[in-house]
């Protein structure tokens, strides 16, 4: 180990694939029972930060150890002491869902004793009691899902990583999932987890903004939501049209303006002064609005300003 | 390498293609379809060839040399025709492979001892055909002349003993007693099959896993490169001696081919060939990455060269010296000599170190390429 408590240590990584920089001089460091979120667009780069630390790809510069090994150096040990589910949920589909979970069990080389106990333990996780025989490609998501977790940690990994998994679940059963999430983390297990929904992002301990490869903010939700905005929310009730975003875009001291729900969010530097000063620049453009109101910023606001997007649909 | 990753590897890969309607149909019917076609269809000898007769003498003597014809097993006599273009119109529309004009004055000049020519034609198209049936003719002649001078020299009254030939060659085929082509080219339909089932289910091992996207899980766990190939090996391993089995069965309970070896050496044998055939195809799999190329590549990377330079179809001892060179990558061929030797010959194992060791090497060598290329990696 690195330092006591440091499961994950990452300084200066760089992924360039051709021309193109996925990961751009990104550090942080990760403790042991943290549940750490990667929060940013498709293309942020998470995906890859998380491959490289799995020892899927190859750094092309910096530094990383992963339960105290260099997964450029020692990928082998990295990978022995990891847990990892990718995007698609790997599983294999036309095997059943024990015969998946006997098989990382062989792979993650788990005792024939220890492993009976771990796959009745996934069974149950998953909420797969019953169903042991069907094949993996007939379960609904959510099964699915937890049976690729369950296979993940079968040789209880210290470092989970899983990789948007609660893309294309249910809501119960993403409910469900960050409470198996949490439970690990309370057994001292430390978890990545990239997303970008908004609403998970909140379950995270610490959470990584990432924008183009760069990593743009780390730190609790709670923080991020009250220092890392530079200015003040407000809540806007206007038809939420395309017209109404270029107004409100335009409008003197607004810094940004974005549609959530029925009306918009603007963040402004000045609010009191914006706030009597442009329900009347809205008339004057014929847009009726019906309340300007000052609201504590959410992490979409966070998102949607430090990330420079205005658009928040895959923020939603 | 641990033995537990290397079984959870090979179990779960059997599942998968007892699971798969696809792989289970090559594994099974393949090896019986290939040996009934090419087990039958692959023939080398001829039998029966279609012979029309124009017979313009019409004598005794003419009589009794188209029953020689009739009688042989080579020919069969479809009809004999009263006219010389009837026999051409026959080889034109390929009815008759051989024509047979028996002169006018046939039995005149046997009778007063004169030089007599039995004009043949042959339909060349097919020149291994037609050189049989010239020879099968010649033979039959020839046999024929020899009866009619036996008969002059003692109507004569004289000694048959004075004009016995001084020279004379005692033909005894060994091995293939009958020089039946089926028994030499069955061992190699018995290795194709093999090798067709072998390289077609193999080849898919691999690119399977990176089509569907679970070589990404696959390689974020510590099994190795070297697990993950003798895992997928074991199963592909298991099915083709099955099938070679079955091959061997039908090649020697229904075609009859000799086995005058032992079964061990067939088995040593047929084992390596075997393992190169997977590991070239492994190899293959590793690196295309998709099924359907890996598959395509396979097919031709083995086919191909043990159809046409293996001594399967070919002598190899025939080939121009540059293309011999080139028989020698060719794995087959080294198989096709051991196999031919065991079930024909009887050749115990001490005899074919040189081909067994070289299919080893083989192997070995293919193995290492095959995991050296393997990358646990996605970059």
């Amino acid at each position: 180990m690195s330092a006591a408590g440091e499961a994950v240590v990452v300084q200066d990584l760089v992924k360039r694939f051709g021309g193109f920089t996925a990961v751009d001089r990104v550090s942080f460091t990760a403790r042991q029972g943290e549940v750490l979120g990667f929060l940013g667009p498709n293309g942020a780069g998470k995906s890859t930060i998380i491959r490289i630390l799995c020892g899927l790809l190859r750094p092309t510069a910096g530094r990383a150890l992963v339960a105290g090994f260099d997964v450029t150096r020692d990928p082998e040990a990295v990978r022995a002491r990891i847990g990892y589910m990718s995007q698609r949920f790997s599983l294999y589909d036309d095997l059943s869902a024990i015969e998946n979970l006997r098989f990382f069990g062989g792979l993650y080389g788990v005792a024939p004793a220890e492993l009976r106990q771990r796959i009745a333990w996934a069974v149950e996780m998953a909420g797969l009691r019953g169903r042991e025989t069907a094949l993996a490609g007939t379960l609904a998501g959510g099964w699915k899902q937890r049976l690729a977790l369950g296979c993940a940690v079968l040789h209880r990994p210290p470092i989970v990583f899983l990789d948007e998994p609660t893309s294309g679940v249910d809501p119960m059963s993403r409910r469900q999932f960050w409470q198996l999430i949490h439970r690990m983390a309370t057994d001292g297990v430390t978890v990545f987890v990239s997303t970008h929904y908004m609403d998970e992002a909140a379950y995270c301990h610490r959470l990584a903004l990432l924008d183009r490869g760069r990593l743009v903010a780390l730190d609790t939700p709670a923080v991020l939501r009250t220092t890392a905005l530079r200015g003040a929310v407000l809540q806007v009730q206007a038809p939420p049209t395309a017209e109404t975003l270029a107004a409100l875009d335009a409008a003197p001291g607004v810094l940004g303006a974005a549609v959530f729900g029925d009306g918009f969010h603007v963040v402004v530097n000045d609010a009191s002064a914006v706030q009597d000063a442009l329900p009347v620049f809205l008339a004057a453009r014929g847009i009726p609005c019906q309340a300007v109101v000052p609201i504590a910023p959410s992490l979409e606001d966070v998102f949607v300003q430090r990330l420079g997007r205005r658009d928040a649909e895959s923020a939603a | 390498m641990t033995v537990r990753r290397t079984l959870a590897i090979a179990r779960k890969e059997l599942i998968q293609v007892r699971r798969d309607p696809r792989s289970l149909l090559i594994a099974m019917l393949m090896p019986v379809l290939l040996m009934g076609l090419l087990g039958y269809g692959a023939r080398l000898d001829a039998r029966q060839l279609p012979v029309w007769i124009f017979d313009r003498d019409g004598s005794q003597e003419s009589q009794a040399l188209l029953h020689q014809v009739r009688a042989s097993p080579y020919f069969a006599l479809v009809r004999t025709v009263e006219r010389y273009d009837a026999l051409v119109a026959a080889l034109d529309a390929g009815r008759a492979r051989l024509g047979l004009v028996v002169p006018p004055d046939f039995s005149r000049r046997l009778r007063s001892g004169e030089r007599v020519a039995v004009q043949a034609l042959v339909d060349g198209t097919d020149d291994n055909s037609a050189h049989l049936a010239i020879g099968y003719a010649e033979a039959i002649l020839d046999r024929f002349a020899a009866e009619v001078q036996g008969d002059w020299i003692r109507r004569r009254g004289l000694s048959e003993r004075a004009f016995v030939a001084p020279l004379s060659i005692e033909a005894r085929t060994w091995y293939n007693e009958d020089l039946d082509s089926r028994h030499f080219i069955i061992p190699g339909v018995v290795a194709l099959a093999m090798a067709l089932v072998g390289a077609l289910l193999a080849s898919l091992a691999v690119a399977r896993e990176w089509e569907r996207g679970t070589m990404e899980q696959l390689v974020s766990t510590p099994v190795t490169a070297a697990e993950i190939l003798v895992g997928k090996l074991l199963p592909y391993f298991a099915i083709g001696m099955a099938d070679a089995a079955i091959c061997v069965a039908i090649a020697v309970g229904w075609f009859a081919v000799p086995f005058r070896g032992t079964l061990l050496a067939l088995a040593a044998a047929t084992a390596l060939f075997l393992l190169v055939t997977l590991l070239v195809a492994l190899f293959i799999s590793v690196t295309i990455r998709n099924q359907l190329g890996a598959s395509q590549i396979a097919i031709l990377a083995t086919l191909l060269p043990f159809n046409m330079l293996s001594g399967f179809a070919f002598p190899i001892d025939q080939m121009p010296a540059p293309v011999r060179a080139i028989t020698y990558v060719v794995w087959g061929r080294y198989y096709l000599t051991v196999v031919k030797a065991i079930l024909l010959k009887g050749s115990p194992l001490g005899d074919l170190l040189a081909p067994m060791s070289a299919l080893a090497l083989y192997a070995l060598a293919v193995g290492v390429l095959a995991t050296r290329r393997f990358r646990k990696s996605l970059d």
